[in-house]
């Protein structure tokens, strides 16, 4: 019936011709486009231009702007300057479910050709070890390129009159320890836990939106204890701590080859939280409860940003895109600029990478059924 | 200081930083022209060419891009009534019955004019503020913001149209609509029933471009007309300046009140024209004119959006804390430059503060100029037989809206809202209040629950909140002397007598069951989880049963009875038909990709409904499909991938 009287429509105002013709030129289209997306699976097999007039997507499942926006901006000049041909590299923003969608839809679509390559957070590691019902995606199918680390401080206010660690244990009944959050599962979850180890009577208020935001709240008054990854410490809390309304407790520390927390080169004069954890709980730092915390401060923090391609990525362009790593590290843009635009630490490649990736995307039986039973029991949140 | 606000002035008025500025200007007119585009989609597409540049030139594009995004937002507000940006949504109210009326010319100079005024006031404000700015944000706690958000909502009875009752459950249909997604006080997830989609809530330029433009142009098409009744476009400019000079106190006012917002973080910047807008229609003595076409209608949101901006640049340099999605990616352009937003931009890098905020002040100089040069040709827009803009209004939406979250679903749910507001807009629900609750529901619901935990009751002496709780009934009290019908087209014809009255009571039993819903999904939640979205819904549901009640009685004499399709006057042609245009164009694009269903919907609209001529038809395809691409393949934005084909093509 409807098409009958479309097709008589067509017909009395003289338009079938036209829509031939559009048939004709959609036709065409989808050929021509067909003809170039085929041309793309044929790379050749690691000569020297590897990558000539090719265009590398460089996917960020986050929002323009952020943090991890600005690290794989800039890195995207960089590696178009050292990857074997400069190849164009378009950094693609694919935000939602706090990195999930983007890292999803990565793993259905890229191929094993060096063309699609991935940069993940915190926030993406953290809920796949925490098997989130909406991840799809599994750390196994990748394999790491470059891992960039991050660190953190931890800061009070001068009311609480602390002078050293020790004191946090004997803060007056006056104050009443609040920390504003993101939520429980996002990479708060860190300094939450890291709360409860050490006995501190923290209460925890959510909804906050970013970090920044927290950060606000400590500076209105509101709360009186606060942490700040690394360059928003150095850059809006030292500023504080000058003036002598903040002071300094800790800072998360780093993974060294070892696999073990050392203090961050950043902060040489604070102690990593292994330490004040030894300290205040008397305890040695190991047992279910610091390796749970370990195993989500390493992906929330250790290995924080991870550069992946799929698995079957041949090793040559891999081992490309290693070397431009390598590489960049020299140029002298890369040394003044970096430290501004992406932070103080080194991005690392090779066995180090691998290091904190397998640190950043691991997590026990054990240990992730005693955060789950954490999560319940203190914040009556439920995860299968 | 006098010293430093000079040597930054030099600084800026060299000829390069100008020609940078101007280059900044002209993409951010370019972009702003696209309704749904945007700051955000203008500075990304500009941050891959920032890494080349130096500093200063960098900066100055940034900024010159954020400063004129609402003034060129302005044009599709007034001249087709598709609010052109989270910032220019009031203005439609006004200045789209403005442009009917033949008078666009003067809208759009009153407009820019206003732009101008509020741009360059806000510098000034800036100027004197940024040096106390600190202290003053940090008054500003969660119990003050809870009330901020408070006072927004109070707009709503000045915008409720001839029912309060309607309009407040308009506006908390829209509270509950924001509560889809993450709980703020717990991270639970409500009401997403496990769509992904969901999770993250409904994006806000998907829902305001559907609530407002899509029964506008379902209207448009329909009546097949053009927009302007009448043939005078070109006057009315040098009209429109007098105008804002007549009304200059609003103005001054108004761009206070938009700096000012603006600078408080976590407020967002998408309710300033609405709240200068609300103040305008209280202040105001004789407001019977007011969503008819009042100048001051048009006046009061454009001097506040552009001060706005700049208000908004406080707490982003000075803080580190963007205060809207624009100043976001604004920031992370300023670290990809190597300028570090912090305390020190009042202390040691106070020049570079200062060379930002004249930037904006000279960048909207150059906007509006340029504005009200375009002015006179985009105002013949308005005579053009509306049937050849349709499709092109519908694509350009439409590929917005997907820049929103880059998912199909947001076409989807622009389709679905749209509906729903075509509805809205029958029935006489009122948009502006569903928009204002849907905005503020976040903020409200988490600030409040921010300050119960940290002040608990005590929240209600702070002074703070004491005050904003006066200015918000002294603002409703004024608003009920006589709120805004944005139907007021409607006004003084009657419902025929035998109107059918089933449309309106299944509208209102939609919005029951909807409630329902809500009020079952905040039972499964913890009490933190559930409390906001319970108490609204369970409000909602009393007063939809009095509506119900007063629509089962039928008189037409009550406010609550509206039906515009059952006027005596009723206009023909079908409500449905652009929905059902649009529905297919979403289907072809979700199996062919959005190029392909593009170029078939235009020749397909164009050849049957606009009935143009197989040459008409041939260009203005071309001329959408080229748009696209340039979209694409310039400016890096992508388009709606199809089942069978993906063409984006970089």
């Amino acid at each position: 019936m409807f098409f009958k009287y479309m097709w008589a429509r067509l017909s009395s105002s003289g338009s079938k011709s036209l829509l031939l013709s559009t048939v004709a030129i959609s036709l065409l289209a989808v050929l021509l486009i067909g003809c170039r997306q085929s041309s793309g699976a044929l790379l050749t097999n690691g000569g020297e231009e590897l990558f000539a007039g090719r265009t590398i997507e460089y996917i960020i499942p986050y929002k323009e702007g952020g943090g991890s926006d600005t690290w794989a901006r800039f890195n995207a000049t960089f590696l178009t300057r050292y990857l074997p041909g400069n190849p164009v590299v378009v950094v693609r923003n694919i935000p939602g479910g706090g990195s999930i969608k983007g890292a999803n839809l990565y793993s259905q679509r890229a191929s094993p050709d060096g063309l699609m390559i991935l940069g993940t957070s915190g926030s993406t590691q953290l809920p796949y070890l925490l098997d989130d019902p909406r991840v799809k995606y599994t750390y196994q199918d990748w394999k790491v390129i470059a891992a960039y680390p991050n660190g953190g401080v931890v800061y009070c206010s001068p009311e609480l009159d602390v002078s050293s660690i020790a004191d946090l244990k004997n803060i007056d009944e006056k104050h009443r320890l609040m920390y504003a959050s993101q939520g429980p599962t996002s990479l708060d979850i860190v300094p939450m836990l890291a709360f409860d180890l050490l006995g501190l009577d923290v209460k925890t208020v959510f909804g906050f939106r970013g970090r920044s935001a927290g950060r606000l709240a400590f500076e209105r008054g509101e709360v009186l204890i606060d942490y700040q990854t690394s360059a928003g410490y150095l850059r809006n809390v030292l500023p504080l701590v000058e003036e002598g309304s903040a002071i300094p407790l800790w800072s998360w520390g780093v993974l060294d080859e070892n696999r073990k927390l050392v203090r961050d080169p950043s902060f040489p004069d604070l102690p990593h939280f292994g330490e004040v954890y030894e300290q205040l709980t008397g305890k040695p730092t190991e047992g279910i409860e610091w390796d749970a915390w370990f195993a989500l401060m390493s992906a929330g923090f250790g290995g924080m940003k991870l550069l992946v391609v799929p698995q079957e990525t041949p090793e040559a362009i891999v081992e490309a895109y290693q070397q431009a790593f390598l590489a960049m590290r020299q140029d002298t843009e890369y040394i003044e600029r970096k430290d501004r635009a992406i932070g103080l630490y080194t991005q690392e490649v090779g066995d180090q990478a691998e290091i904190l990736f397998e640190l950043a995307t691991q997590i026990s039986h054990e240990e992730k059924e005693w955060v789950k039973t954490w999560l319940r029991q203190r914040y009556d949140l439920n995860i299968p | 200081m006098l010293e430093i606000v000079l040597q930054s002035l030099s600084s800026l008025l060299t000829p390069e930083h100008l020609i940078y500025l101007m280059l900044g200007v002209v993409l951010g007119l370019i972009i702003g022209v696209f309704p749904g585009l945007g700051g955000i989609a203008g500075l990304s597409l500009l941050l891959p060419f920032l890494y080349g540049m130096d500093e200063e030139s960098a900066l100055a594009t940034l900024v010159g891009l954020v400063a004129v995004i609402p003034t060129s937002a302005t044009f599709t507000s007034i001249l087709m009534g598709i609010p052109g940006s989270s910032s220019s949504q009031a203005t439609v109210l006004d200045g789209f019955p403005l442009a009917k009326q033949g008078q666009a010319s003067r809208a759009l100079g009153a407009a820019f004019s206003a732009s101008l005024f509020g741009g360059i006031l806000g510098a000034i404000i800036l100027t004197f503020f940024v040096q106390i700015a600190r202290p003053v944000i940090l008054v500003f706690g969660s119990a003050e913001l809870f009330m901020l958000a408070i006072f927004g909502l109070s707009m709503v009875g000045a915008l409720s149209g001839k029912s309060l009752v309607k309009g407040m459950l308009s506006c908390g249909f829209g509270l509950i609509v924001g509560c889809i997604g993450a709980a703020p006080a717990t991270g639970e997830f409500r009401m997403v029933y496990g769509v992904d989609y969901l999770f993250d809530g409904l994006p806000l330029v998907v829902i305001a471009l559907a609530i407002f433009a899509l029964p506008e142009i379902s209207d448009l098409s329909r009546k097949g007309s053009s927009i302007s009744q009448k043939a005078e476009l070109g006057k009315g400019l040098y009209r429109g300046l007098k105008d804002l000079l007549q009304h200059k106190w609003l103005a001054l006012r108004c761009s206070g009140l938009g700096t000012l917002i603006g600078a408080i973080p976590g407020m967002g910047g998408s309710v300033v024209d609405w709240i200068a807008y609300g103040h305008g229609v209280q202040s105001t003595r004789d407001k019977s004119n007011f969503g008819k076409g009042d100048i001051r209608g048009v006046i009061a949101p454009e001097s506040a959006n552009n001060a706005k901006e700049g208000g908004a640049l406080v707490p982003t340099l000075l803080f580190g804390i963007p205060g809207s999605g624009s100043m976001a990616v604004f920031l992370g352009g300023m670290v990809l430059i190597g300028i570090e937003a912090g305390p020190s931009m009042v202390t040691s890098d106070i020049n570079l503060t200062y060379t930002i905020i004249w930037s904006l002040a000279i960048a909207n100089i150059l906007g509006a100029g340029l504005a009200i040069l375009l002015a006179k040709p985009m105002a013949q827009l308005t005579s053009i037989r509306f049937n050849l803009l349709t499709p092109f209004m519908i694509m350009v939406i439409s590929f917005a809206a997907y820049q929103a979250t880059r998912d199909m679903m947001d076409l989807w749910v622009l389709l679905i809202f749209g509906l729903i507001g075509i509805y809205m807009k029958r029935f006489g629900w009122s948009r502006p209040a569903f928009l204002i609750g849907f905005v503020l529901s976040q903020q409200a619901e988490s600030y409040l629950n921010m300050a119960v935990q940290f002040y608990g009751w005590e929240m209600f002496l702070r002074p703070g909140v004491v005050i904003i709780i006066l200015i918000s009934l002294v603002s409703m009290y004024y608003s009920r002397k006589g709120a805004v019908d944005e139907n007021s087209e409607h006004s003084g014809k009657k419902l025929k007598a035998n109107y059918r009255f089933r449309p309106q009571l299944m509208f209102m039993v939609l919005l029951i069951v909807i409630a329902l819903v809500s009020i079952f999904d905040s039972l499964k939640q913890s009490f933190l989880g559930g409390i906001f979205p319970l108490i609204i819904a369970g409000a909602m549901v009393p007063a939809g049963l009095w509506v119900f009640y007063f629509l089962l009685k039928r008189d037409p004499d009550q406010g609550v009875v509206f039906d515009s399709e059952q006027l005596d006057e009723s206009p023909g042609g079908s409500v449905y038909s652009v929905v059902i245009w649009i529905g297919i164009y979403y289907l072809a694009s979700q199996l062919f990709g959005f190029l392909i269903a593009t170029l078939l919907f235009f020749v397909a609209f164009l050849a049957l409904r606009a009935k143009t001529s197989i040459l008409q038809t041939l260009t203005l395809t071309g001329v959408a499909v080229g748009v696209l691409l340039l979209f694409n393949y310039f400016l890096n934005l992508y388009m709606p991938e199809g089942y069978l084909f993906n063409l984006n093509f970089f």
